[in-house]
């Protein structure tokens, strides 16, 4: 595949690898010295090649992308090894040289598409930048067809009305699909793409991974793909190189990593993934124990080593351990110097089975609860026309119920309305109509300054982000102790200082940290303290809105474990609100989903998981990524953008997006609840018996 | 085929083994820690160094003034820098014993101004002036300005409206027509300059803080405080407003500028603290006839009130650059 750039210099060679990285390390000079990011870091990246980079935060991948690109800010650099790209060594290249490699052969896709579009000029001028740059002979007339060109093959709709278009008119997913028509235009002979979907919605995430996938295929693009998400490179890559705390650790096919690990860290992640098989109480998750090492803290030998349960004194701690080759298979290999010697299959860690908790009475019962936002227009054409005030509904007929021990998840995308819901239910925000009966109370219309003591400590909330759910200017005691004393737990000083040392004991994190800051502790740590805090009043039901949607995989492990442990040792209602439908099917023992303020179905987790499902599940369950090479999963892509929720359609809300959709009725008629006898709830025009004969998306190879 | 290929090319950075890389010891926190802090950028060092200069003066007044500040030598009325005091010069005190007569001798350094009192002298005592009145007038500025940005932020609705528009309306009007309006109304007193200085200050810092709440009111923890029912009052006071203290430090440093050269305006208009109290705009206003024929009784004033707001100002942009860094 020929670049369109002029053609090969004496000193490339465009048949090799295109990228060859051999030895990279990277170091940042900060006020406290160097702290060494990246270590001892190998990898090559063939012609056509989609090569996966995993690994958790803290861990370097990003800044490998940067090194390729040259691009590490003004305290980091390149202290070590050799980065070839088309067999020419990067760092002999002149700033001149740099520029044209570039974006014209190496290009780019990052994580937020909103930041990498420049908001002042339009798409189609910012296409048409590229080949214009980077191509001396192409015309204004010929970049413009090219970039309409390449937006119809991202299959955006419209092109042309899109070339007029600014960055802000258009959807987050659209963004991103502009950006990689962007990265794309130059045909470049590597594409490095870090995180592209993470800020985006599964379903919309979904479209976009499919793309990349075809394009890579149809134009022999090399790619490095950086995520976390180990189930999304499994879909996209054909190899893999897992990285911990700066090091590659494992490397080889999708095949040989995902099916054979050979490294106790790759082994340890798998067990920490909510895969279907995987069930809170019968096969439980198991999180790597102990704690990444900071950059500066680096144990001697082993960067795993402290971790590892197969570590052993003295060879594992002797020197920095090489990547050693693993028999049989080629081109995979590890940095374990005992990969031969532990027997993998003897060796499954595996946490022992516990008891499902029986549920109780009902504590929790909404009932056709509805949330409107007013909207003021105050310009003179709307208020002459009347319709000054506009209404955002972001929740409408709410109805469902929770009981005591039991952990129901509310799904759905961003804009559902499920923060919403948690707003109401806290107290943060009134329903404009229905009812919310906690403990026999309505509390719907009750904002928290008026609820008893009782009643706000009965309701606590996790929060989403672990940075922000904490004071920075206070201790962790100090934002604790608060909560016992102000839930009326405990009045006396000692005996709050008791109850707070024992909450840190439960969330098992050290008494030292009572005295500690936040910006002392890590991200999981942070969450922690923010559960600690919300069982500090001995709560009834606990919100958690996302609670480990920020956190590492092995974190989240950690975290939901925690959970449910709390939730055992003080028999709360856990009210787990998420996107994520992996921990769902984990945690959850029933499930809402809702989708525009509506709910589209609900029912135990066994029973919204396999058919009949609601066609909005069924699409949401076939775009979530399963890191199971035994698994198959079914393709659907929705359409489509989320619609307004100011204007949202009338009928069924799906019906602009439905791959099942009927006809007139669907745009017309709002669907009818549909019930199975065992209570699973649908709100669809399909009947049910039809549903019913859906094929299930998600097949383990056994069935 | 088994391979075992063992990279014999070291690393090019040898693991740093734990501890390497050295941490800020506790007991460094206290005191040297933001020393050390501050020699990150010399700007910040140099405003400090200068800052401290004067307030080392204004403690140190009574050693190092060479005569008492109103003390007035007929002799050396207007006389330049560096003049001997003539032989023989006294001061002659009548007491019921009769007349005293105290010799005095020496160098007026700086010279000496309309009414024959020690330029230096003057300048050295009026430093306690400044920084005692600076500091008061700019506090009582911030407990207003606060008190209405964390109101007006976190409230927002009517009480957001009512205020903004008060502090429109009083960065509206021009200053000094203020201060021509506060002396008619009362006499000349360090009230006159607290007032004037709240007055001028607080709506600025009102609009800061604002802005600052308006962004902290969303993280969570705040809605955490929320969730278990604080009050207003506890969330603005004890959640918010620590979290706002960086970029109020930053600004509380030039705004101590701004009111040392508030109080030297106002007291070359003939506001703020009556004579004869040695402070700077004082000085300059009672030099004001002869400032073409002796400079110096202006000029030095001039330098000091300068000195010490550049001293502010470049501490506060050092300590600016210092946060920006890594």
């Amino acid at each position: 595949m020929a670049a369109a750039a002029p053609g090969p210099r004496p000193d490339e060679r465009p048949d090799g690898p295109v990228l060859e990285i051999e030895h990279l390390c990277i170091s940042y000079f900060t006020r406290a010295g160097e702290v060494p990011a990246v270590i001892d870091f190998s990898l090559t990246v063939d012609r056509g090649e989609a090569v996966g980079l995993v690994g958790e935060s803290g861990c370097g991948k990003s800044t490998v992308a940067m090194g390729i690109m040259r691009h590490l800010g003004a305290n980091g650099r390149i202290v070590g090894g050799t980065i070839r790209f088309r067999g020419r060594d990067m760092a002999t290249l002149s700033p001149e040289e740099l520029r044209q490699v570039r974006g014209a052969q190496i290009a780019m896709v990052y994580q937020e598409p909103m930041a990498a579009l420049n908001p002042s000029m339009t798409i189609g001028a910012q296409l048409a930048e590229v080949p214009l740059y980077h191509e001396p002979g192409c015309t204004e007339a010929e970049a413009r067809a090219r970039a309409v060109a390449m937006l119809a093959d991202v299959k955006l709709a419209d092109p042309e009305r899109l070339m007029a278009a600014y960055p802000h008119q258009v959807s987050g997913g659209q963004q991103q699909r502009v950006v990689i028509a962007m990265a794309l235009l130059s045909k470049p002979a590597l594409l490095l793409l870090d995180e592209p979907t993470t800020a985006l919605d599964v379903t919309v995430e979904a479209g976009i991974v499919e793309l990349i996938g075809e394009i890579a295929r149809r134009s022999g693009t090399a790619m490095l793909y950086i995520s976390h998400n180990l189930g999304l490179i499994l879909d996209t890559c054909d190899r893999v190189c897992v990285m911990y705390s700066g090091e590659a650790a494992e490397e080889g096919t999708i095949d040989d990593v995902f099916g054979r690990p050979r490294h106790p860290y790759t082994r340890g992640l798998f067990g920490c993934l909510a895969v279907p098989g995987r069930d809170k109480n019968a096969r439980p998750l198991v999180p790597i124990r102990g704690q990444l090492p900071m950059p500066y803290e680096r144990p001697q030998g082993c960067n795993f080593g402290p971790r590892c349960d197969h570590f052993q004194a003295g060879r594992c701690d002797a020197g920095p351990i090489p990547m050693l080759a693993v028999a049989p298979a080629r081109g995979h290999r590890a940095r374990c110097v005992r990969w031969d010697e532990i027997d993998w299959e003897r060796h499954r860690t595996e946490a022992p089975p516990l008891e499902p908790l029986a549920p109780g009475e009902v504590v929790l019962a909404a009932r056709n609860m509805q949330k409107y936002y007013p909207v003021h227009d105050r310009s003179v054409a709307a208020i002459v026309s009347g319709r000054a005030v506009r209404h955002v509904k972001a929740n409408e007929d709410l109805t469902f119920e929770a009981r005591a021990r039991q952990t129901v998840a509310i799904v759905g995308e961003s804009g559902c309305g499920k923060s919403t819901f948690a707003k109401v239910l806290m107290g943060l925000e009134q329903a404009t109509d229905g009812a919310l009966v906690f403990n026999g109370e309505d509390i719907a219309t009750r904002p928290v300054q008026r609820r008893s003591t009782a009643q706000v400590g009965a309701l606590q909330m996790v929060f989403q982000n672990p940075n922000d759910t904490l004071n920075p200017s206070m201790t962790v005691g100090q934002q604790i102790g608060r909560v016992v004393r102000k839930l009326g737990a405990e009045r006396e000083r000692r005996r709050v200082e008791a109850r707070v040392l024992h909450l840190l004991d439960l969330v098992k994190l050290p008494r030292a940290f009572v005295s500690r800051r936040p910006r002392q502790l890590s991200g999981g740590q942070k969450q922690r303290v923010g559960i600690a805090r919300a069982f500090a009043g001995n709560p009834a039901v606990v919100v958690a809105d996302e609670p480990v949607s920020a956190l590492d995989v092995s974190v989240q492990a950690a975290i939901t474990g925690l959970l449910m442990d709390m939730q055992r040792q003080s028999d709360t209602t856990l009210l787990f609100i998420s996107h994520d439908l992996g921990v769902v099917r984990y945690l959850a023992d029933r499930v809402v989903v809702m989708y525009l303020g509506r709910i589209m179905e609900q029912g135990t987790t066994a029973e919204v998981f396999a058919p009949p499902y609601h066609p909005y599940t069924e699409a949401l369950l076939s775009a979530v990524p399963i890191a199971d090479t035994r698994v198959k999963r079914k393709r659907i892509i929705l359409e489509g953008a989320l619609p307004s929720v100011l204007d949202p359609p009338r009928g069924c809300p799906f019906h602009t997006r439905c791959p099942r959709k009927l006809g007139l009725v669907c745009e017309e008629t709002a669907p009818p609840m549909q019930r199975t006898k065992s209570g699973h709830a649908l709100f669809c025009h399909i009947p049910l018996d039809e549903l019913s004969a859906m094929d299930p998306v998600i097949r383990t190879a056994a069935e | 085929m088994t391979e075992q290929t063992v990279h014999d090319v070291q690393p090019a950075v040898v693991k740093p083994v734990g501890g390497a890389v050295p941490r800020r010891r506790a007991w460094l926190a206290g005191l040297v820690g933001p020393l050390a802090l501050l020699g990150e950028s010399w700007m910040a060092a140099a405003g400090a160094a200068l800052v401290a200069f004067w307030v080392l003066v204004a403690l140190l007044a009574p050693v190092l003034a060479p005569y008492p500040p109103t003390q007035q030598l007929g002799a050396m009325i207007n006389a330049p820098p560096l003049t001997p005091v003539p032989e023989g010069t006294a001061i002659m005190e009548f007491t019921d014993q009769g007349v005293q007569r105290t010799p005095v001798e020496g160098m007026y350094l700086l010279g000496g101004d309309a009414i024959g009192r020690d330029v230096l002298s003057r300048l050295i005592y009026g430093a306690r002036s400044v920084l005692i009145y600076a500091p008061l007038a700019t506090a009582f500025a911030y407990a207003i300005g606060i008190l209405m940005g964390l109101v007006a932020g976190y409230r927002r609705g009517w009480i957001d409206d009512v205020l903004s528009r008060i502090s429109d309306l009083i960065l509206a009007f021009p200053v000094l027509v203020l201060y021509v309006v506060i002396i008619t109304v009362m006499d000349r007193s360090a009230l006159n300059i607290v007032l004037a200085v709240t007055f001028a200050s607080a709506p600025g810092i009102m609009r800061i803080v604002r802005g600052l709440v308006l962004d902290l009111r969303n993280r969570d923890y705040v809605a955490a405080a929320q969730t278990r029912g604080e009050s207003a009052w506890y969330i603005m006071f004890v959640e918010i407003l620590p979290n706002a203290r960086g970029p109020l430090i930053v600004d509380a440093c030039l705004r101590l500028g701004y009111t040392t050269i508030t109080i030297g305006v106002l007291g070359f208009l003939g506001l703020g603290l009556p004579p004869p109290d040695p402070n700077w705009g004082n000085m300059i206003a009672e030099n004001r006839g002869a400032a073409l024929t002796s400079p110096h009784s202006t000029l030095f004033p001039c330098i000091a009130i300068s000195s010490l707001v550049l001293g502010l100002n470049m501490l506060a942009d050092g300590l600016r650059e210092i946060s920006l860094k890594d």
